[in-house]
């Protein structure tokens, strides 16, 4: 019995999409729009993401050592460094890899290597290099390095300095502008996602309004409002497909030109790799919001005329 | 069968009541013409019978049941046992003849057999079987209105309401439907129909009401009317 009523409702949910061409193409037009915007908000996230990513990537805090200090006694404290849960990774420096880097650094600059080569000894010291997993976290983790100095077997500091009291304004205003951008971003992504689903919703409302008539007939031959309500919502949800899928269709060439113009620009993030490696995520996102968007904005739309 | 209790309806924002004080009742196989002018309240009388619109006082009864008192989840299964038939046909404009009187048994849960039986006996009974694939705006005024007569009967209701149902059509296809009305009466079902057209009326030659300004003016037995 309720098989036959759903087999009922989507073939009686598709007749009227096909038949009530101008509307039904209306319709998708709109939920196109509605999810292009959806889309390019989902790839502008993506780019935000990807961008503050980058940011944090090149913040870090390099932790110096006396050239005295044993190699041993570093690794036991990158070790006790890798277990704190702010941080991210801590890469080790030695002093003969610094001073290699230092003359690949310099290449050109011959003075300055006859100067090194005039010390007649490596003057560089060791380091690590910690990154946190945010940059408002590189206070705690100086702090828990100034709580517990990491001292050689003679019981004097191995640390010569840190280079986060230098860097910590440049890291805090950082964190500030990360963080605000993270809820602008949020905070447009919803602004924009909540005008076009008000904009959708009022198409599919003024859809329905076109059917108010058949509607009362439908209520006055003794129709549940169950019965009368479900050919619609799946005539909201094939518009909701057609348009995720024109969407989806779309993008490919808007993703392609667009990264054609913009991969320099945006430090390297290409919209149609992202498109490319991130479809079947896009695809699921889109459907699932055309199908969402279709059918609750029928549902809503709907309800009003199904009272008395 | 139906019994309108001193029912008044004032609409919001009107002065005078569409209907006052209406005592009325219709018993089982009746066929009842109700007349009268435009605003006489011929419409909001079929309209408290279908449970569209409530009464301001009084109470309508359906088999006893004051029909005001039904829940909205049991208001479609009341709505079943009428068919209604309207002077503007109101068929389902992108359903064809077959499936808009077949989506009347659909919405009554009936079986796929049943509606492929009884569809196209009924669509030979209003003689629509060749046109049974067209689409209301393919059919003519009393094709559609046949079309609709069908899909009010499909589901074998115990009363038949038209509301003005000869009021579209020209002479022919008026004496057609009121033929039609008539035969559903002599198969046991009950019709109440209003008209203002005393052609429609004298061909019934039942039951009268005369209906003015809301209320009740002449309830003749034998055909009686004041127009």
């Amino acid at each position: 019995m309720i098989w036959t009523a759903i087999r009922r409702v989507s073939i009686s949910g598709i007749k009227n999409f096909i038949r009530s061409g101008a509307v039904s193409f209306a319709t998708v037009l709109i939920m196109t729009v509605t999810l292009s915007i959806i889309g390019a908000l989902i790839l502008l996230s993506a780019l935000l993401n990807y961008t503050l990513t980058t940011i944090r990537n090149k913040v870090d805090v390099n932790v110096y050592f006396v050239t005295t200090a044993a190699q041993s006694d570093i690794l036991t404290l990158q070790h006790k460094l890798t277990q704190l849960p702010q941080v991210q990774s801590v890469s080790f420096t030695s002093r003969a890899q610094a001073l290699v880097a230092f003359r690949a650094r310099y290449a050109n600059d011959q003075l300055t290597l006859q100067a090194l080569n005039e010390l007649g000894s490596n003057p560089l010291d060791a380091s690590l290099s910690i990154k946190a997993k945010e940059p408002s976290q590189y206070a705690n983790i100086v702090s828990f390095l100034n709580a517990g100095p990491a001292l050689s077997a003679g019981g004097t500091s191995i640390i010569d300095r840190i280079n986060y009291e230098q860097n910590k304004t440049v890291i805090n205003r950082l964190s500030l502008i990360i963080n605000t951008t993270q809820k602008v971003g949020i905070a447009i992504v919803l602004l924009f996602a909540i005008a076009s689903i008000i904009i959708a919703l009022a198409t599919v409302r003024l859809a329905i309004y076109t059917a108010r008539d058949e509607i009362s007939v439908m209520r006055l031959v003794g129709a549940s409002n169950a019965y009368i309500r479900g050919p619609f919502i799946v005539a909201g949800v094939i518009a909701g497909i057609i348009a995720a899928l024109l969407v989806l269709l779309l993008m490919l060439p808007a993703t392609w030109y667009t990264s054609n113009l913009t991969t320099t620009w945006f430090g390297g993030f290409n919209f149609f790799e992202y498109y490319r490696i991130h479809f079947l995520m896009l695809t699921s996102s889109l459907i699932g919001a055309g199908i969402l968007l279709g059918g609750t904005a029928s549902f809503l739309a709907i309800r009003r005329y199904l009272t008395v | 069968m139906i019994y309108f209790e001193k029912v008044s309806k004032l609409y919001d924002g009107d002065t005078t009541p569409a209907l006052e004080d209406v005592t009325l009742s219709v018993a089982p196989k009746e066929f009842i013409s109700i007349v009268g002018h435009s605003g006489a309240g011929k419409t909001t009388l079929i309209k408290m019978l279908l449970a569209e619109e409530p009464p301001t006082s009084g109470a309508v009864f359906f088999e006893s049941v004051n029909i005001q008192e039904l829940p909205s989840s049991a208001l479609y299964h009341y709505r079943r046992r009428i068919g209604t038939v309207f002077q503007d046909f109101r068929l389902i404009p992108h359903k064809t003849a077959y499936e808009n009187i077949a989506f009347a048994m659909e919405a009554a849960g009936r079986g796929d057999d049943e509606i492929a039986s009884d569809v196209p006996h009924i669509l030979e009974l209003i003689d629509l079987t060749d046109k049974k694939n067209h689409f209301p705006h393919q059919l003519s005024g009393g094709e559609q209105q046949r079309v609709a007569i069908g899909r009010a009967i499909i589901n074998q209701p115990d009363v038949i309401v038209a509301d003005e149902p000869t009021g579209n059509l020209d002479p022919i296809n008026t004496y057609e439907i009121v033929q039609i009305l008539k035969k559903i009466n002599e198969l046991g079902t009950t019709v109440l129909i209003t008209t203002h057209n005393k052609g429609v009326v004298d061909s019934v030659g039942r039951r009268v009401i005369t209906m003015d300004r809301g209320r009740i003016v002449r309830d003749d037995a034998k055909g009686q009317f004041i127009l």
